[in-house]
């Protein structure tokens, strides 16, 4: 499959759409009508083919707008992208795993080619073509953790393990579900978890802690987060909040199929080799609800789901207020009839 | 637990009781790097009994032709060091999982000061290695009883920040002189037995150490007891335990499936639910907190045992 790459805008106009392929291959994140917290953690080992679950770094139709769209993220704000000093050799970690990953899964893409710690990276959609040294910051234009991050979709946290806890101690983040990289830095596990509603009292965090710390090399494990963003909008950041936090309020019965978008996370993460750190890359998947609903099985579920819903999650995941709307909207698409197991369409 | 076969591609004797070896893949591909203070599992068909033992990797973690570890022969112990004395040759194969890393330099510090007692020395040979490429300062301290036991001196860089502390000599270490005098950010690494770890702990303390800049690692082998006998919740069997198995040792035997990792008392992956005990648990591990041990509802079955009439675990 050639991938058409789409010139599209995540702002202002928000011309993003996806193709009917992109559509069927959207990670819709509910395996059954209901929805509740659990570590639902499974090995990110390859997945059916096409789906995002396939490759190790999945690279889609938006690849070329969402850099764009994150150069002006980080134009606008550059702390964005933070790494605490002792993070660089996972930053280099992870620059080695991206692409050796994407040259290896995408070959008419990017190309990587080394000889000692002199590489030579070629990445095609993006026009980038760069010779440096591995472990030697000064012959990358930026750190490598930015370097290969302003290249890769998704937002990327490394996680720092020592003290049996794990630190946010770097990361690129700008398509994030309203957190600030700028106020977790430097923060464990539980401290940045701490906004969650419910999931401490569950033990979740404790549980999930502890798989974590013992995370292996080669045996990358995966999960599936959602919420609900008005527009296809990346950045809904904190810092932000006021640019997009008033669309919310642009939901009537006429713009909610068209303006509201599910939004899924593809989360994985991964041991690094040479600093022991954890890579937390945060993949964002938008579709609207029109989009959603041509799939009938999809269409049924999330009704049943966002319908029963309890409280204290909508109002955290901030769609309290177009709730009434957004469950009116897709009771039209579920006729009540019974949907098959897991998360791919019928 | 991910794992491969690989091959022993030389054997050496350090010293008396301390042989290293070395592994590589039988086709030569490269192994996955890793950080120092990480180690492996062996895998050892010995007979009727699959022996697992950790051993922490002392190769260079930046060379990813093949792993090194050196193991001590523990003539009281299970039985792992001692096969692989006997009955490990050049030419073997053997399965070796991914390195796992529960001891890993803290890369924030100004300073790595690291105190090995006796075959405790291993996890630091890979982390000097590490500390040289990062160019980050250090200072080791080697202690051991005998410059014949030293088996670590063959490992070592001769280099003037590695000292060597050998008390038949009367060159005991000093631990007060040793983190008296350290620059503010340093951070202290201890491995070796109990009592040297305990030591550094009180010494730190008393020189108003934080807390945070301590690490630490025993010996990681489960210790011997009396034998003893478990129920098993849910199939209702029973399982003894023998005076040189572990509790894991004896439910793996069993085939009972148990999730393991270190099996050290260390990552708390084996942890298992108690739903009765008449009797003493006699806790080994590092992982679970005062409160958990004494309330007697979660052991450890790779490192901990029991004394008693009854124990019957969640399985």
């Amino acid at each position: 499959m050639t991938l058409q790459f789409h010139d599209e805008t995540f702002r202002d106009d928000y011309t993003f759409h996806n193709s009917p392929e992109g559509i069927r291959r959207f990670p819709f994140p509910f395996d059954q009508d209901s929805y509740m917290y659990s570590v639902n953690l499974e090995p990110h080992a390859g997945g059916r083919a096409g789906s995002p679950f396939e490759k190790r770094f999945d690279v889609d139709e938006h690849y070329v707008a969402e850099m764009r769209d994150r150069e002006i993220t980080l134009r606008d704000d550059p702390l964005r992208c933070q790494s605490l000093p002792h993070m660089e050799l996972a930053g280099w970690d992870f620059l080695e795993l991206v692409m050796v990953s994407k040259s290896e899964d995408y070959p008419d893409l990017f190309e990587l080619h080394r000889d000692g710690d002199r590489w030579h990276w070629i990445n095609r959609p993006l026009g980038i073509e760069q010779r440096f040294t591995f472990l030697d910051a000064t012959t990358l234009p930026c750190g490598p953790l930015e370097y290969i991050t302003r290249q890769t979709q998704g937002d990327h946290a490394l996680l720092d393990q020592r003290e049996g806890n794990l630190w946010m101690d770097a990361g690129m983040i700008t398509s994030q579900a309203d957190w600030s990289l700028d106020f977790d830095i430097g923060m464990n596990f539980f401290e940045w978890h701490a906004p969650v509603p419910k999931a401490n009292e569950m033990g979740v965090f404790q549980r999930a802690l502890k798989f974590l710390l013992n995370l292996q090399q080669g045996a990358p494990t995966r999960r599936l987060n959602w919420t609900m963003t008005v527009n296809p909008r990346l950045d809904t950041s904190p810092e932000n909040y006021h640019k997009w936090g008033p669309e919310k309020r642009t939901i009537t019965p006429a713009t909610v199929g068209s303006k509201q978008y599910l939004r899924v996370e593809l989360q994985t993460l991964w041991r690094l080799p040479r600093s022991n750190a954890i890579a937390f890359p945060i993949r964002c998947y938008l579709c609207s609800l029109e989009d959603i609903v041509t799939v009938p099985k999809w269409g049924r579920r999330l009704h049943r789901v966002l319908r029963d819903l309890p409280d204290e999650l909508a109002e955290y995941k901030g769609f309290a207020v177009n709730r009434p709307v957004i469950v009116d909207y897709l009771e039209q698409f579920d006729d009540g009839a019974e949907t098959s197991p897991g998360i791919f369409p019928d | 637990m991910s794992a491969q076969m690989l091959r022993v591609t030389a054997r050496e004797a350090l010293s008396p009781l301390v042989t290293r070896f070395r592994f590589e893949h039988p086709e030569g591909a490269a192994l996955p790097l890793f950080s120092g203070g990480a180690h492996v599992v062996v895998e050892m068909p010995d007979g009727d009994v699959l022996r697992r033992n950790a051993y922490s990797l002392i190769s260079d973690p930046l060379d990813g032709s093949g792993y090194e570890i050196a193991v001590r022969r523990e003539d009281g112990g299970r039985g792992g060091s001692v096969f692989l004395h006997r009955q490990v040759v050049v030419g073997d194969l053997l399965r070796i999982s991914a390195p796992l890393n529960l001891f890993a330099l803290d890369l924030r510090a100004k300073k790595h000061v690291m105190i090995a007692g006796g075959i405790g020395i291993t996890p630091f040979v890979a982390q000097l290695k590490q500390l040289a490429r990062l160019q980050m300062p250090f200072e080791l301290h080697y202690a051991a009883r005998s410059r014949a036991e030293a088996a670590g001196l063959a490992l070592l860089p001769d280099l003037p920040q590695i000292h060597v502390h050998i008390s038949d000599e009367g060159n005991r270490m000093d631990l007060g002189a040793v983190l008296g005098g350290q620059p503010l950010g340093t951070h202290v690494y201890t491995c070796g037995p109990e009592g040297l770890i305990d030591a550094v702990a009180e010494t730190a303390a008393r020189l108003g150490w934080p807390r945070g800049a301590l690490h630490s690692e025993v010996f990681m082998a489960p210790p011997p007891g009396t034998p003893f006998t478990v129920t098993l919740a849910r199939s209702g069997r029973t399982v003894t335990v023998g005076a040189h198995q572990s509790l894991l040792e004896a439910l793996e035997a069993a085939q009972v499936p148990v999730d393991w990792s270190c099996r050290g008392g260390a990552c708390g992956r084996c942890e298992t639910g108690v739903s009765a005990c008449h009797g003493q648990l006699e806790h080994h591990d590092h992982w679970l907190s005062d409160d958990e041990k004494s309330s007697q509802t979660k052991i450890m079955p790779c490192v901990s045992r029991f004394r008693g009439d009854t124990l019957i675990l969640d399985l």
